[in-house]
């Protein structure tokens, strides 16, 4: 009982340390560069923080964060590394907004939900794709999403300039019955953009939870990721299971585009890149360790750094692309984690021998 | 015999992981030339010693002394110094380089950052000559056999300049004719003035090569003994701390109806060829029915398509009366098959789950483990408990990953799971492999019980002492075909040796009456 304890605070550490330590390689980037890290750091908490409508607009990125956050992770439980999550939160994105354009003077309750379960279910599709591929013929999911990247990005550019707008960049605006915005809500954060897609997304970070612990599915998911053999052998259907995977991965995708959609513009536009909220994601759910509340906690500081790098510039006088330096040390030391559980480890030994030597 | 003969001296080694102590006061000495057999149940520590040995671990206490210089061996480097070489049980080679690639990996002659592939080859060469190692130096690893890749593993250690290697159950993925070659290929060794170490539980093969064995039980060393002055059952008995029985005990079979029946089955191999060609078998109730035949005739082929993990070409299988000829994996485990796997650890079990999740993984969406689709955690926990117990596996508790447990309780966890269910059928497919005595004696315990039960058992073996021990009847398959089916009792390893060779059994019959003649001859011309 004792090592498993261990474990779990080890599990906990590795983040954390992770997160302390990106901090720290970003400070000293900042100095070698003649910046005072320590008022970087501090405008941006601050500045968050201590702001309604910043913190309102971090909490929203942090939501849509948690279901791409959640979409990579389901997938590489099962065994997959599922790039495309950011193709998969832009055609969520597209047809939420679409179907809510569509539909305008369906009643609000109706509307959201239906345009957000288009969204949904596209994303999943979309996904699903990959792993049926992979399933019947053994392709390998990390080309194929990445290729279906693309043609969502350029198909939607397409639907967006030639079928939903006359030609324009930008579709028009949903009407109010396809709002997500919460009253109270905004008026909480002085006006933010923060929506009720974050209730949604706390619930589905719950279901998560429960789906992957307490279920059957879950279990035959958790099987079929990290033994496909012994799965078969004990009667599991291997492709099945890595199409459910697939099809949950991109459905949390494609909900997390479609509150992008609905919740945080209100519309669609034509796009230089992927929506880097995708990629994103796949940072929360390494941070996270693929647990759902630990996903849910990284997503939001990841929210913090993006929004609060926004007052660098102005008020520390640091280039914002540090934040995105301190986000990719971040990143770098969980994918290390291998180093930081050696130093732990050692930290570890050292106190049992001078304990022992007592 | 003199000092200066040891080339190592293990004195008083301790290693204590928390309060567990894996190594307690252990000695070991190896003399020059000779073959030194480390016998031990799994888990006796044989591994953490060898470890320490060469490099991997460092000991709580203890000293350890190479060629009469204390030393201390705080890496591996340091052990390939010192002339430690260890041949691992699973090997550490790269797939995709040849042979030579192999050997010479980390110490590379080149010119000018240029890899000098012929002088490498022609090392190589002159090496496995030197020692009667056999191998092709520019064969990629992917290409060849587990023997000559363990050949190339062993000629990996003498490039490196060992004089002291240490063979980790290195007989454990060989078929018999390689087992002789690399019995030969020590002797060899011994005789250019190598020393060897030997980890091992398999007591056969340490009569037939071994020197001396020292044997060590739950971290301690219990004895050395000369190998020539003691029998196979007083080691076992040492190793295990008790009477050992070799034989299974065992009533006559008084079978009933048939529990499986196949009739013209045929099973294509991956390649796309018959590895099973249009075989007849039938397992009864109350019987063992054993399997016997050199790897790769077709045996895997055939339980794979029983058990539902390949398709089945043509023909039918009938289980219990239904039919289950191409039904998925789970309609035949639901019709009444247990089915322990030749690969326990890639088709047994899931490494990284939980014990009682493994306990679980064919009957977790049913009654009482799971209800409407969620998984009941305290059944689950209470039924992997009641295994535990029942069948005495041994594990800190049922939360620890699968992973954690020894070999011998990773099997018995699989049979526990297995017989548990009560199937008709029990299909045990290379159930002792790797296994100590003592836990190959209760595995063949609870099949010679599921018999008793009046269930049937479909023991597959590579091992002729343990399909003639545990079956009632026996079929010998030599490729894809059943060559014979005969009965355990009316039968011999030398009938059966010619039958998996391909011969028939009327020739196999004649050849033996004329065989048994010419070998009195020769015993007669001998003295």
């Amino acid at each position: 009982m004792l090592t498993k304890n261990n474990d779990k605070l080890t599990n906990l550490m590795v983040p954390i340390l992770s997160i302390i330590l990106g901090f720290i390689f970003g400070a000293i980037l900042m100095l070698a560069f003649g910046y005072n890290p320590l008022l970087a750091y501090q405008v941006m908490f601050d500045g968050v923080l201590r702001n309604p409508f910043f913190f309102g607009e971090a909490l929203r990125q942090a939501t849509v964060l948690t279901f791409t956050g959640l979409g990579f992770a389901i997938a590489f439980k099962a065994g997959f590394f599922n790039i495309g999550v950011a193709g998969q939160v832009l055609v969520g994105w597209i047809s939420a907004v679409w179907f809510a354009l569509a539909f305008p003077d369906l009643p609000r309750i109706v509307l959201v939900t239906l345009s957000l379960g288009v969204g949904m279910l596209v994303g999943a599709v979309w996904s699903a794709i990959a792993g049926y591929l992979r399933a019947y013929f053994g392709t390998n999911e990390v080309i194929v999403t990445i290729m279906l990247n693309y043609t969502a990005l350029f198909v939607t550019n397409y639907l967006i300039r030639a079928v939903i707008s006359d030609g324009g960049n930008t579709t028009d605006r949903v009407g109010p019955n396809a709002s997500l915005s919460v009253g109270w809500l905004t008026s909480l954060t002085n006006g933010s953009r923060l929506n009720a897609g974050l209730f949604i997304a706390l619930v589905v970070v719950a279901l998560y939870y429960v789906f992957m612990t307490q279920t059957t599915a879950g279990f035959e998911l958790r099987a079929v990721g990290l033994n496909s053999f012994a799965s078969t052998y004990a009667g599991m259907s291997a492709p099945k299971n890595i199409i459910l995977s697939m099809f949950i991965s991109g459905a949390l995708a494609g909900l997390g585009g479609a509150i992008h959609g609905l919740g945080t513009f209100g519309n669609i536009f034509t796009q230089s890149g992927l929506p880097y909220v995708g990629f994103n994601g796949i940072a929360v759910a390494l941070l996270g360790l693929g647990n759902p509340i630990g996903i849910f906690f990284s997503a939001v500081l990841f929210g913090i750094l993006d929004v609060g790098s926004g007052f660098l510039p102005n008020r520390a006088g640091v280039p914002d692309e540090m934040a995105e330096i301190v986000i990719a040390a971040i990143i770098f030391f969980v994918g290390a984690n291998y180093l930081i559980r050696f130093l732990l480890d050692k930290m570890k030994t050292k106190k049992t021998v001078t304990e022992g030597g007592e | 015999m003199s000092q200066m003969n040891k080339v190592i001296e293990m004195k008083g080694i301790t290693k204590a992981f928390g309060n567990f102590k894996a190594n307690d006061n252990i000695n070991l000495d190896l003399n020059k030339g000779e073959i030194h057999a480390l016998l031990g149940e799994n888990g006796a520590g044989k591994s953490t010693l060898m470890n320490i040995l060469s490099g991997l671990l460092e000991p709580t206490e203890g000293e350890i002394w190479v060629n009469g210089k204390k030393v201390q061996i705080s890496s591996p480097g340091v052990a390939n110094e010192l002339g430690i070489g260890m041949v691992h049980q699973h090997f550490m080679l790269v797939d995709k380089f040849t042979v030579t690639e192999n050997i010479v990996l980390g110490k590379e002659k080149h010119r000018f950052g240029f890899m000098e592939r012929a002088v490498s080859e022609k090392e190589v060469k002159e090496l496995s000559d030197q020692y009667g190692l056999r191998v092709d130096p520019r064969a990629k690893i992917q290409d060849i056999s587990v023997g000559m890749q363990q050949r190339a593993e062993i000629l990996k250690t003498l490039y490196r300049g060992a004089d002291i290697l240490i063979f980790d159950e290195p007989t454990g993925v060989l078929t018999p004719q390689e087992i002789d070659e690399l019995m030969d290929i020590m002797q060899a060794l011994v005789n250019e003035g190598k020393s060897i170490i030997l980890i091992t539980h398999k007591l056969d093969e340490i009569k037939k090569v071994a020197d001396r064995c020292t044997v060590i039980r739950r971290g301690k060393s219990i004895d050395t003994v000369n190998v020539a002055e003691t029998s196979q059952q007083e080691l076992a008995d040492m190793m295990v701390g008790r009477s050992v029985s070799f034989k299974v005990d065992k009533q006559p079979a008084q079978p009933k109806n048939p529990v499986l029946e196949i009739k013209g089955l045929t099973v294509k191999e991956k390649r796309g060829y018959d590895a099973v060609k249009a075989i007849d078998l039938e397992v009864r109730a109350g019987e063992v029915l054993g399997i016997a035949g050199v790897d790769g005739n077709g045996q895997s082929e055939l339980i794979q398509a029983i058990t539902g993990l390949t398709k089945v070409d043509s023909g039918t299988i009938t289980l219990s009366g239904k039919n289950i000829t191409n039904k998925k994996p789970r309609q035949i485990t639901e019709t009444g098959l247990g089915h322990i796997p030749e690969d326990r650890q890639r088709y047994g079990l899931v490494l990284q789950m939980k014990l009682e999740e493994n306990m679980a993984l064919q009957t977790y969406y049913q009654k009482p483990f799971s209800k409407h689709g969620f998984l009941n955690h305290n059944e689950i926990k209470q039924h992997a408990k009641k295994l535990i117990d029942e069948f005495d596996v041994r594990t800190p508790s049922e939360e620890h990953s699968a992973a954690s447990l020894s070999g011998g309780n990773q099997q018995k966890a699989i049979i526990a799971r297995e017989i548990f269910r009560n199937p008709d059928l029990l299909i045990a497919a290379q159930p002792t492999r790797g296994l100590d005595v003592g836990a190959i004696e209760y595995i063949h315990k609870r099949l010679i019980e599921q018999r008793d039960h009046g269930k049937g058992v479909l023991l597959m073996s590579y091992e002729l002492d343990e399909v003639m021990n545990v079956s009632d009847r026996i079929a010998v398959m030599y490729d894809g075909n059943i060559i014979a089916v005969v009965d355990a009792d009316k039968t011999n390893e030398k009938e059966l040796g010619l039958l998996m060779a391909g011969v028939p059994l009327e020739r196999a019959h004649a050849e033996l009456a004329e065989s048994s003649g010419k070998e009195k001859e020769t015993v007669a011309n001998q003295k």
